[in-house]
């Protein structure tokens, strides 16, 4: 089954991926199919099974509060595409 | 130089200790490979010769004076998915394909620190994102093999697929892998090579690239397991800088490779029996097994139950993640911006539209609409529910069994362009690597014999949490015993 | 008595809940090792954890699950041995990730209370319904440029503590009541500064109206991000008196998230409805799941400090204060500090008075707070002990005490420079009281023949004559006798 128009627009927005007509088509279908291979998980009986969080191998663990790292502008704009002296940039944003 | 390309990363480690040989001589030999062969393979997105040389020089002067650590002169190529310091690291994709970072992944980190010389930045699929290394957007990466009588262009399986081809080809002495699915074990076995996907928080994940965080596993892809042992001894370790990395002690793997699989219980996993599975890979897995039972393993036919699951909940759980771990390439603090003078929601949209090949955004997409309101406990919550059956299925077997084994993909390398047009189709290449990554354990790929077109096959052993060691004294037995020795068409020692 | 806004159909009674932001006090932040400090250059206490760069990974901060723990503490709440990290996923220009790490599913916190004290002296219990862990977002500046906004991700990844509560409020004031309590508990507890200006504090406002007497609620709006107390019971009232007119226009009330503009004292949308937001929960996997041990609450239980309320009833039993002096001395931690140390071992209603009273007068006339004091709390219980023990009266430790606020010298150091030891010598009490009476031959015969009202008039004059240092005690003993006479 595929997915309909307006499913796919609507999750390519969520997603911030702008989508052609041509390619919004394309994905219905794929998307379609995928969904309907992956709808195979509705034969499991999951009845009492917790979901699966992690593989519960590692020992929960706290970092200590100390000031280890920050003071670094020059490394964190460094790869800013469009930089203003300290700052990063965005089309401006009207709340 | 003759024979300086029939190096293991054993064998040259040890030369290079004797000071048979320098490390600079072998790197320059290596850096020549590549220029000899890469430009046809395509397996280095970024080449570093003039960093490795003085790497090279640093060696050497460290072995003169007796020091340098275990991988001291041995020359790597590093996938392009490991965060390197000064050195572009883009993970296949255009939307980050100028990024340098002001920083070290723990695993390349570990591995200088242990004396290693780093070629390159190696191709894979865009963001890890696929099984034939044709989604990268720096082209794809050809494999080394080729079938008998045929010049077809062969995939070198994915997403490791540089890691792989560079091995195979003998321009690279080792090189850092990532299995999410089987990532490292598939492209292992369709280019006749060993990798290791370590049990999950085994190697530290900080700062390599993340495509799906509960499943990501750095690990080394080599000629054989040997190299890969020595590999990991390096990357391995806990780091406090990844939650989910396992404070346990990293043991000598070299030392586990020979202590024989005699009275080891291997398993047998019926449901592995895969429809439509060729002939050939049911002959070599029934040759594997035979193998194994004459070097004294006792062979257990096991169950595990929830197999057929793997894939589907692999795909829910990894794309759920990765539609939220990709969210951060947005055009703002790194990356390539498009801007066409609009809004910041334009800017967001055109950005991840130029910027993300088909399949990673056929994925985001999936992975956005499992985690959207309404459909959240019918697939993503449900799907890590069937998680936790699979991860059961496996400790349930380990209660008889110390490993596992099975094929590692269900046919050899395929040509590019028999790639199937149905990503489902696609996607059942990992049917065998998916569920141990699912469920957290070790496995690894050995090369154990060729197709009826002469293109290498590899065999899968799944281990026990933290028992490396065993898989890897059980790969080792098929090693030697399939004595793969093999080379594939397009290789650094054979003249062009 | 309960508060109603009176519409064209009758009365309304308005249903208010708070989402309380509050930024947790620590060196570092949440997942980072950035300074968490305010302020600082543009993007200097950045880490490339906090800028979302690839492959970088968040490990959580001891001393904020701490502080949690202890601010859960201080609300009487439910403390969660078990609890989680969710990723809030949406896109925005100073939310880095593309995600904000956040406690959806499982708080640290459970439910709590607050107990609010109201004007007319009744108070209110509100109820906390949790209370848990998130991070901040940068800040975009918007008016440096005519086409771009500038991010500074210095706050991005600021340990905040979301304390949600109970939609338990009826009024404006039970709403300022319920934060200003709130900010006491955080700051007793050293938990947040509660500083609302530099945004340390802020509250997204649930309202809605409905009949009294009638079930169930409303539809709600949000109204996001207000920053003071003040700001908080005005934008209750207009966006309560704007849902009441929808609906007795007969309309419909919208579920949406709103802004007030205190300059036009009004609420608007901020989003529109096809832009609604999906913000795909689920569980962080590069975090494990946060488990502490109860042997560690009981620990940071057994450190707390007094809490507000306990402080309260302990200065009334100890110092004999008055329910209300005691809620003025407990509104800060440095205040009631400061009383205590003026009224251990002195007298304690002396000590009170002179707190709440002319002390408390010098700070607002010198526009200085509890912490920047002109006076020292040993100074000024130095001054009380000089009333206590007779050396100078009541009248004569005011002035001491504005000299004190003006040259900052001791008590005594004053007293002596300017000679005002009181006289207790009824030697010179009774010569100066002779004199008057001699000056005064007229008002004694009046005072004998019965005009009583004229005994103050002799008292005033011999203080007068004395300089204001007789010991009024012994002033009166002596007219008495003297006029006796």
């Amino acid at each position: 089954m595929s997915l309909d128009a307006k499913t796919v627009t609507r999750i390519a927005r969520l997603a911030r991926i702008g989508l052609a007509p041509e390619e919004v088509n394309a994905l219905r279908q794929d998307m379609g199919s995928i969904i309907d291979w992956v709808e195979q998980l509705n034969e499991v009986d999951v009845t009492d099974v917790p979901p699966m969080i992690g593989t519960g191998l590692a020992k929960p663990r706290l970092r200590e509060d100390c000031v280890t790292d920050g003071n670094r502008r020059d490394d964190v704009l460094s790869n800013a595409p469009d930089r203003e002296g300290p700052f990063y940039t965005v089309p401006k944003v009207v709340e | 130089m003759s024979g300086i390309h029939d190096f293991t990363l054993a064998s040259a480690r040890d030369a290079l200790k004797a000071r048979k040989i320098s490390a600079v001589e072998l790197t320059n030999a290596y850096i020549d490979a590549i220029e000899r062969l890469d430009g046809r393979l395509n397996s280095f997105i970024t080449r570093t010769p003039d960093l490795a040389r003085e790497s090279a020089k640093a060696a050497d002067a460290a072995l003169a004076k007796g020091e340098g650590g275990k991988l001291c002169g041995i020359p790597l190529g590093i996938k392009d998915l490991f965060c390197t310091r000064g050195v572009r690291t883009t993970a296949a994709s255009k939307i980050i394909g100028n990024f340098v970072p002001p920083y070290e992944s723990t695993v390349t980190s570990n591995l200088l620190r242990d004396g290693a010389v780093f070629l390159g930045k190696l191709n894979l699929d865009e963001f890890a994102m696929g099984s034939a290394n044709l989604t990268s957007a720096f082209g794809p990466v050809e494999n080394p093999w080729k079938r008998k009588g045929s010049d077809a262009k062969l995939v070198p399986g994915g997403s490791s697929g540089g890691s792989a081809a560079a091995v195979a080809a003998g321009l690279v002495l080792g090189a850092t892998g990532t299995d999410t699915g089987g990532s490292i074990r598939q492209p292992a076995a369709f280019t006749g090579i060993a990798g290791v996907k370590p049990t999950y928080g085994r190697c530290s994940r900080f700062g390599t690239i993340a495509f799906a965080s509960s499943l990501d596993q750095a690990g080394p892809m080599a000629r054989n397991l040997r190299d890969c042992a020595i590999m990991l001894e390096s990357m391995a370790g806990f780091d406090a800088r990844d939650s989910t990395s396992v404070d346990t002690p990293v043991p000598n793997y070299e030392a586990a490779l020979s202590r024989g699989v005699k009275g080891l219980r291997v398993g047998i996993p019926r449901e592995y029996h895969a429809d439509g599975m060729p002939a050939e890979i049911e002959a070599l897995w029934q040759q594997g097994i035979d193998w194994l039972r004459a070097a004294g393993a006792e062979i257990v036919d096991i169950s595990l139950p929830h197999t057929k699951y793997g894939l589907p909940t692999y795909y829910i759980a990894a794309l759920a993640e990765a539609s939220s771990n990709l969210a951060r390439y947005d055009g703002v603090r790194f990356g390539e911006r498009v801007n066409h003078g609009g809004s910041l929601d334009e800017l967001y949209e055109a950005t991840r539209a130029a910027g993300f090949g088909d399949e990673v955004k056929r994925r985001i997409l999936i992975g956005t609409h499992v985690l959207s309101s309404g459909y959240y406990d019918a697939y993503y919550l449900r799907a890590q529910k069937v998680r936790t059956l699979i991860q059961r299925d496996f400790l349930n077997a380990y209660e008889n069994v110390d490993v596992i084994l099975t094929p590692t993909a269900p046919s050899g390398a395929f040509a590019q362009d028999e790639k199937p047009t149905d990503p489902v189709q696609m996607y059942l290449n990992d049917i065998f690597t998916v569920p141990a990554s699912m469920a957290g354990v070790p496995a690894l790929s050995v090369p154990a014999g060729l197709d009826a077109h002469g293109v290498p096959l590899g065999l899968q052993l799944i281990g026990k949490f933290f028992d490396e060691e065993t898989l890897l004294a059980a790969g080792h037995v098929i090693e030697q015993a399939a004595s793969f020795n093999h080379r594939p068409t397009i290789h650094a020692g054979v003249s062009a | 008595m309960s508060y109603r806004i009176t519409g064209n159909t009758g009365e309304w009674e308005i249903v208010v809940g708070l989402e309380v932001h509050a930024q947790v006090v620590s060196k570092a932040k949440l997942f980072s090792g950035a300074s968490a400090e305010y302020g600082g250059e543009p993007n200097t206490h950045v880490s490339t954890i906090d800028a979302g760069f690839p492959g970088m990974l968040p490990v959580l901060n001891q001393e904020c699950v701490a502080q949690a723990v202890r601010t859960g503490l201080g609300l009487n709440a439910q403390i969660n041995l078990f609890s989680r990290f969710d990723r809030k996923n949406y896109f925005y220009a100073d939310l880095p990730t593309g995600y904000q790490i956040s406690q959806f599913a499982h708080p640290i916190v459970g439910t709590g209370k607050v107990i609010v004290d109201l004007a007319d002296g009744s108070t209110r219990e509100i109820g906390v319904t949790r209370l848990h862990l998130e991070q901040d977002a940068g800040k975009s500046i918007h008016d440096q440029d005519p086409t771009r906004s500038f991010i500074d991700l210095n706050r991005a990844g600021v340990c905040l503590m979301e304390i949600v509560s109970e939609p338990d409020i009826r009024s404006p004031e039970e709403a300022g009541a319920y934060v200003r309590k709130l900010r006491q508990i955080l700051r007793y507890l050293g938990t947040c500064d509660g500083n609302m200006e530099e945004g340390s504090m802020r509250a997204d406002v649930n309202v809605s109206v409905r009949k009294p007497g009638e079930d169930g609620f409303r539809t709600r709006c949000e109204i996001k991000n207000v920053n003071s107390i003040r700001y908080v019971m005005q934008c209750i009232e207009v966006e309560a008196q704007r849902q009441v007119q929808i609906w007795e226009e007969g309309g419909e009330v919208d579920q949406e998230t709103r802004l007030f503009d205190h300059v036009r004292s009004e609420t608007r949308s901020l989003r529109s409805k096809e832009d609604a937001h999906d913000y795909r929960y689920f569980p962080d996997p590069d975090l494990l799941p946060l488990i502490i041990e109860q042997s560690w609450v009981d620990e940071l239980k057994a450190a707390l400090p007094e809490l507000p309320e306990d402080k309260r009833d302990r200065l009334e039993r100890e110092y004999g204060v008055t329910r209300y002096e005691s809620g003025v001395l407990v509104a800060e931690q440095a205040i009631a500090d400061f009383y205590e140390t003026v009224a251990k071992g002195a007298d304690a209603r002396l000590a009170t008075n002179w707190m709440l009273g002319d002390f408390f007068a010098a700070l607002n006339r010198t526009g200085r707070s509890i912490e920047d004091s002109p006076v020292s709390a040993s100074s000024l219980r130095e001054l009380l002990a000089l009333i206590s023990d007779s050396t100078i009266n009541g009248k004569i430790a005011k002035e001491v005490l504005e000299d004190m606020v003006e040259t900052g010298d001791s008590a005594a150091a004053i007293v002596e420079r300017k000679g005002l030891r009181q006289v207790t010598d009824t030697g010179a009490i009774e010569t100066a009281i002779r004199e008057i009476l001699a000056n005064n031959a007229d008002k004694v015969s009046e005072f004998k023949s019965g005009k009583d009202k004229l005994f103050g008039f002799f008292v005033g004059q011999t203080m007068k004559a004395m300089k204001g240092k007789g010991n009024p005690a012994l002033v009166n003993e002596m007219l008495k006798k003297l006029l006796a006479e």
